[in-house]
């Protein structure tokens, strides 16, 4: 990155309040600009990429339990040879499309967390999404619980970041929300200049407060786009408006986001660039596999395995974490149409800085059901706990409803 | 005769839009008689013949490759649904018709059912159809109407709630989200509620629901403290009856129609305590001293931001060209409300979450899309007055100075002006 670049970029990190924007876009000094990135330990903390796969993965087709007879008498029709499953520890094994992620296990570097579930569990796509991104299973709120965090981080939308159309639950705040950025650009009409946005974002006094957030949205808009500008002239993800009539994501939060290797590409730049952003959130789709499911899984797992694995590789040394899940595991026993149906508990993956590889929380018996589907062992907030506490310096007690259960990594 | 800024906020709550002309006829007519003529009985409009419900005309044996073409039958079907439904609430004629739309809107908010599951539009529709029967009538009639209601009972796993495995999903709802309210009911309120709605099938070839005597538990429950509660019709009355309803209700009106900062206690016990109807209710929320100091206080949702712009820049939906379609349901997809498909059951957020940087690109998009495609209703304006014209256009009481300087940066160019003037922040909330 260019000297002028990293300027601008900079500057584009630090916050600038609303008001000091619609003052006239004052200059920032180095100084105010460097305080925003340090404050309060000196630190600028480590970033956490949560990537949600949409669908409901099936866990035990991922990390494979295929030395449990109870496996392939569940999935007759659905199991692949010994030889092609990548062995961990003897007893499971990564499936055939998860050779990075394998890599990454040889290193010492991905962490599986087994079981993985919450109590009663909600075998509703969009409820059970709700559930995770809110991280409340008795009673999904309207916060999510990155939002929670982002509301008590400084209320600056750059400090997570979606590069999906609409904004996804588990980054909205009660008083915030995160930047949403699709295609991984800020679209605006060729005719909406940067002066016309600087004097809607002015602030104007006794106007209601709804209506200041309204403007306020025109400043975060301008911060966001510059930090776009810098980190994503390569971004060609020029999704129109039209409607696609998409029916798949089951998400609740609609629109098809650009592919996984994009959106990671993506926050690579902006992690490269230094930005003060402390959460990104991507997503891949597609995990709804009722029927055929063998190898259309496999395929689907490759969709996520090779650029995350890349992702994982190219940000080692670096204070990142990524987290992988899915709302819901699929039943153990295989259906009629060799595909499975929505299920429970199921593992979800830990890379990067300060995770030590190796396998985490109990395996679910396979044949000590709860109604047909796994019990949990691990409760999902456990995890979030961690992470919370451990990449963003947080305290999770307050952000989820006084849980304070946590994983222990290593 | 009633003074401008009071009819515009009576009317941009109460309806779509408003355009000025609504305005105009307000002003002479004066607040009283307006309210009156809004919250009066309205015909309901003509609704779309779909054809057969495609999952209804399935063989249980079906293939699948049957299943797939009736997904897609299905996936037209709701487009087709949705599409009629914005015309509807762009296209309604009288002041009646125009607050039936909105209400409409709002029930089906309230009893959020999303499409995605339910996998009807037939049935999605017939749903609406109870919302516009008993929307401004008493709320006894809605509840009884709804527990019967296909959609609802497909959408919260009614038609799995049997004697012999209840399922507690539609009590919990209908007690939490539709009548009462939580901290009202207990866990043996939700069990004994989910008993009583046992047996429910739902029969999507007839596009009905009914009662099979065999999955049903007659045996009578003790709900809410209330005895022999054994059917969907003595339960409705328990809870209708129940004090926390109507001050449940009166709640949730405000939070769509008045403001989405916390109700004063002393208007919902006001609102509350003026009927047992919906019409009455309403009627009392836009009367009460508290409301007019909502101006401004309420975010407007993607579907009234689109519908209200559609209206007020004249914009005639039922000759937009069939290409020009999917470009309006992908306004609101991008915005994140799209109509029979709520998020869950908890209906669709409120104020700031609508204000983000992403729906601030899509508002600019759409601003400039909708502008297009009108026949220039400020081209013949001279430049210095547009800004002001644009207010009247759009029944924005006024621009604060930041917007009318932004505003006049591009008032020489009259489309520009109007997208922009779609995504201010003035325009935003309401």
């Amino acid at each position: 990155m260019d000297t002028l670049t990293r300027r601008r970029f900079l500057i584009a990190s630090g916050v600038a309040a609303g008001g000091a924007l619609a003052a006239g876009g004052t200059a920032y000094g180095l100084h105010e600009i460097l305080n925003f990135r340090r404050p309060d330990t000196g630190l600028r903390g480590k970033t956490l990429v949560l990537v949600t796969l949409y669908g409901g993965n099936d866990g035990l087709n991922t990390v494979i339990p295929y030395a449990d007879p109870a496996y392939a008498a569940a999935r007759p029709g659905m199991t692949y040879p010994h030889d092609q499953i990548l062995d961990l520890d003897g007893a499971f094994g990564l499936n055939p499309g998860l050779a990075g992620l394998h890599g990454l296990w040889q290193q010492r570097r991905l962490a599986i967390v087994r079981g993985v579930g919450y109590p009663k569990p909600n075998r509703s796509h969009f409820q059970s999404m709700d559930i995770w991104q809110t991280a409340q299973p008795d009673r999904p709120g309207t916060t999510g619980w990155l939002g929670r965090w982002l509301d008590q981080a400084g209320r600056d939308p750059r400090l997570a970041v979606s590069f999906e159309p609409v904004l996804p639950p588990l980054l909205a705040g009660a008083t915030t929300a995160g930047a949403t950025v699709p295609g991984g650009a800020v679209k605006l009409p060729a005719t909406v200049t940067p002066q016309v946005l600087r004097a809607v974002s002015g602030t104007s006094a006794g106007e209601p407060p709804a209506q200041a957030r309204a403007a306020a949205c025109f400043a975060d808009l301008i911060r966001v786009q510059d930090l776009m500008n810098d980190v994503a002239a390569a971004s060609d993800a020029d999704a129109d408006d039209e409607d696609t009539g998409d029916d798949s994501a089951a998400t609740g939060t609609g629109g098809a986001a650009p592919p996984l290797d994009a959106q990671l590409a993506l926050v690579t730049k902006c992690i490269e660039a230094g930005a003060a952003t402390r959460v990104y959130s991507v997503s891949l789709g597609g995990f709804d596999l009722h029927a055929d499911e063998k190898n259309a899984q496999q395929s689907q797992l490759a969709k996520l395995d090779k650029p995350l694995s890349a992702f994982a590789q190219r940000m080692a040394g670096r204070d990142v974490v990524i987290a992988v899940y899915s709302e819901f595991g699929r039943r153990v026993r295989a259906n009629a149409s060799d595909g499975t149906d929505h299920g429970t508990a199921s593992s979800m993956f830990l890379i990067g800085a300060g995770v030590p590889g190796g396998m985490y929380g109990q395996a679910p018996s396979l044949t000590d059901l709860d109604d047909g589907d796994l019990r949990y062992t691990v409760d999902f907030r456990d995890v979030y706990a961690t992470l919370l506490a451990d990449v963003l310096d947080a305290e999770p007690q307050r952000l989820l409803d006084g849980w304070d259960g946590r994983l222990q990594l290593g | 005769m009633t003074d401008r800024p009071t009819a515009a906020h009576l009317l941009r709550r109460l309806t779509f839009g408003p355009t000025a002309s609504d305005v105009d006829a307000a002003v002479a007519d004066g607040a009283d008689a307006t309210v009156a003529k809004l919250l009066a009985p309205a015909t309901a409009p003509q609704f779309p013949d779909l054809g057969a419900d495609p999952f209804g005309a399935l063989a249980h044996d079906a293939g699948r490759e049957a299943r797939q073409q009736a997904r897609q039958q299905v996936r037209a079907q709701v487009t087709a649904a949705t599409w009629w439904w914005l015309t509807a609430m762009a296209g309604a004629t009288t002041p009646a018709g125009r607050a039936a739309e909105k209400l409409t809107f709002f029930w089906h908010g309230h009893w959020a059912t999303s499409v995605q599951k339910v996998r009807s539009a037939t049935l999605m529709l017939t749903q609406q159809q109870t919302f516009r029967r008993y929307g401004l009538g008493d709320t006894g009639a809605m509840v009884r109407a709804m527990l019967r209601d296909p959609a609802l009972i497909l959408w919260l796993d009614g038609q799995r709630n049997t004697r012999k495995a209840p399922n507690e999903n539609l009590a919990r709802e209908l007690m939490e989200l539709f009548t009462l309210g939580v901290g009202h009911y207990t866990e043996a309120d939700v069990k004994a509620g989910a008993r009583v709605l046992t047996g429910w099938q739902v029969d999507r070839a007839a596009g009905r629901a009914t009662l099979a005597a065999k999955r049903h538990d007659d045996t009578p429950v003790t709900v809410l403290g209330q005895a022999g509660v054994h059917d969907v019709d003595t339960y409705a009355g328990v809870l209708v009856r129940h004090p926390a309803h109507l001050p449940f209700l009166a709640g949730r009106l405000w939070l769509r129609y008045a403001s989405g900062d916390p109700a004063p206690a002393e208007a919902i016990r006001r609102i509350a305590a003026s009927g047992r109807d919906t019409a009455t209710m309403l009627r009392a929320m836009v009367t009460d001293p508290a409301f007019p100091a909502t101006r401004g206080h309420l975010v407007k949702q993607p579907v009234e931001w689109l519908v209200g712009a559609v209206r007020q820049l004249g914009i005639d939906l039922t000759k937009l060209p069939d290409k020009q379609r999917p470009r309006m349901t992908g306004m609101l997809r991008s915005l994140g409300q799209v109509p029979l498909r709520p998020p869950s059951v908890g209906g669709w957020p409120s104020g700031d979450a609508w204000l983000t940087t992403s729906s601030v690109q899509a508002r600019l998009r759409a601003g400039q899309a909708l502008a297009a495609l009108t026949d220039g209703p400020l081209d013949d304006t001279p430049v210095r007055e547009r800004v002001d014209a644009l207010a009247r256009l759009l029944v924005v009481d006024g621009w604060t100075a930041r917007t009318r300087a932004a505003l006049d940066q591009v008032a020489a160019q009259p489309r520009k002006l109007l997208a922009l003037g779609l995504a201010t922040p003035e325009y935003t909330v309401h």
